[in-house]
């Protein structure tokens, strides 16, 4: 078995992606902390023909639904798009926007996008995830992708105008 | 210009150290974390320095190769590694203060766990001579109630999992030379030349 360290390595960055398009990036370090945490501690029991990447997006899945439902106790909009989203490493007034526009999907396209696009899953395996049929887990996906490839166009265009 | 999906799955290293950082916390207090490891300059070139929950476990050079050392670990202790470096800060300092000539003893738990049989033996032989001391492999072999395995004691150093912190640099061969070193002969030289110093 490897070390752990080198399963962190080679997902983290992939981890974290699917983190943030669920929970946003404020709460995305906490959600991904969370999933390799609960990682760490089963890693020993996993066997050596685990898809380590299927289980590791699986974990953050329930991970990142823990932060949503805990946030949604202290009753904080969803959609509200924090100061911290600065950090990305592009100006922050697009990095708002991103962020608005991917908490503004609903929640299965948003669930499906991160899944599939972000995580590498198989529809099947995000409709395990998710709950209900692989076709509407694929038309989800679909649909949030073009949700925010048209945002990006309609920017670009108010750019370039 | 960036696409919305560029700037979603950008991920800067920053980020994921910050992450890194709170899952090192977390793991060292959740009891999970069973090998913590991070790397140590030092003038005999960069040490991996791991330890378990009892102590430092394992002191590698860079030339027994970082990644096989970590991959040992993983199968003869546990998988359930991470870059802690946290965890190994007083070690880091003690080596620090070591090779700058300040520290003669090192005050930290050991865990010996790797060594079994006789060579735990040498290795706890070895434990007891002090800075700018050394003995003979004889000597040794001697201490350690084995006075003909010296050979066997040889083989003890050789695979000292603890080196530096366990002083095998101090065994000579009878005649003065310098016999073998797992760091290379050049290290046993500049260790002995430190602790000459002094």
């Amino acid at each position: 078995m490897r070390p752990f360290e080198r399963i962190v390595e080679e997902h983290g960055a992939r981890v974290l992606r699917v983190c943030r398009a669920v929970v946003g990036p404020i709460d995305a370090d906490d959600a991904w902390s969370e999933t390799f945490l609960s990682a760490l501690t089963a890693y020993p029991t996993l066997t050596p023909d685990s898809d380590v990447q299927a289980w590791l997006v699986t974990i953050a899945h329930r991970k990142a639904i823990d932060v949503l439902r805990a946030r949604a106790r202290r009753a904080i909009p969803v959609g509200e798009v924090p100061e911290r989203a600065g950090t990305l490493g592009i100006p922050d007034d697009t990095a708002r926007e991103v962020w608005s526009v991917v908490a503004a999907l609903p929640e299965r396209q948003r669930l499906a996008v991160a899944y599939h696009y972000f995580g590498g899953l198989p529809h099947a395996a995000t409709a395990h995830l998710i709950g209900g049929s692989v076709e509407s887990v694929r038309r989800a996906a679909s649909d949030g992708i073009a949700a925010l490839r048209k945002f990006y166009v309609t920017t670009e265009r108010s750019e370039t105008s | 210009m960036t696409t919305i999906l560029d700037a979603v799955e950008r991920v800067e290293p920053a980020e994921l150290a910050r992450a890194h950082d709170i899952l090192e916390k977390a793991a060292g207090r959740s009891g999970a974390l069973d090998v913590a490891y991070r790397m140590v300059d030092s003038p005999l070139g960069v040490l991996l320095v791991a330890a378990t929950e009892r102590g430092i476990v394992r002191i590698a050079f860079a030339r027994e190769n970082h990644d096989e050392v970590l991959q040992n670990l993983a199968e003869h202790l546990s998988p359930r590694i991470l870059r802690a470096p946290a965890r190994l800060d007083e070690a880091a300092r003690e080596l620090d203060e070591y090779f700058t000539g300040y520290r003669t003893a090192f005050d930290l738990p050991l865990d010996l766990s790797l060594s079994k049989g006789f060579r735990l033996t040498v290795l706890e032989h070895l434990l007891a001579i002090t800075y700018g001391h050394t003995e003979s492999y004889t000597e040794v072999a001697a201490a350690a109630g084995s006075p003909r395995a010296v050979r066997a004691v040889g083989s003890a150093c050789a695979t000292n999992p603890l080196p530096v912190i366990i002083p095998c640099h101090r065994v000579l061969r009878s005649d003065g030379s310098l016999g073998g070193y797992l760091g290379g002969l050049d290290a046993k030289r500049a260790l002995l030349a430190l602790e000459a110093a002094a």
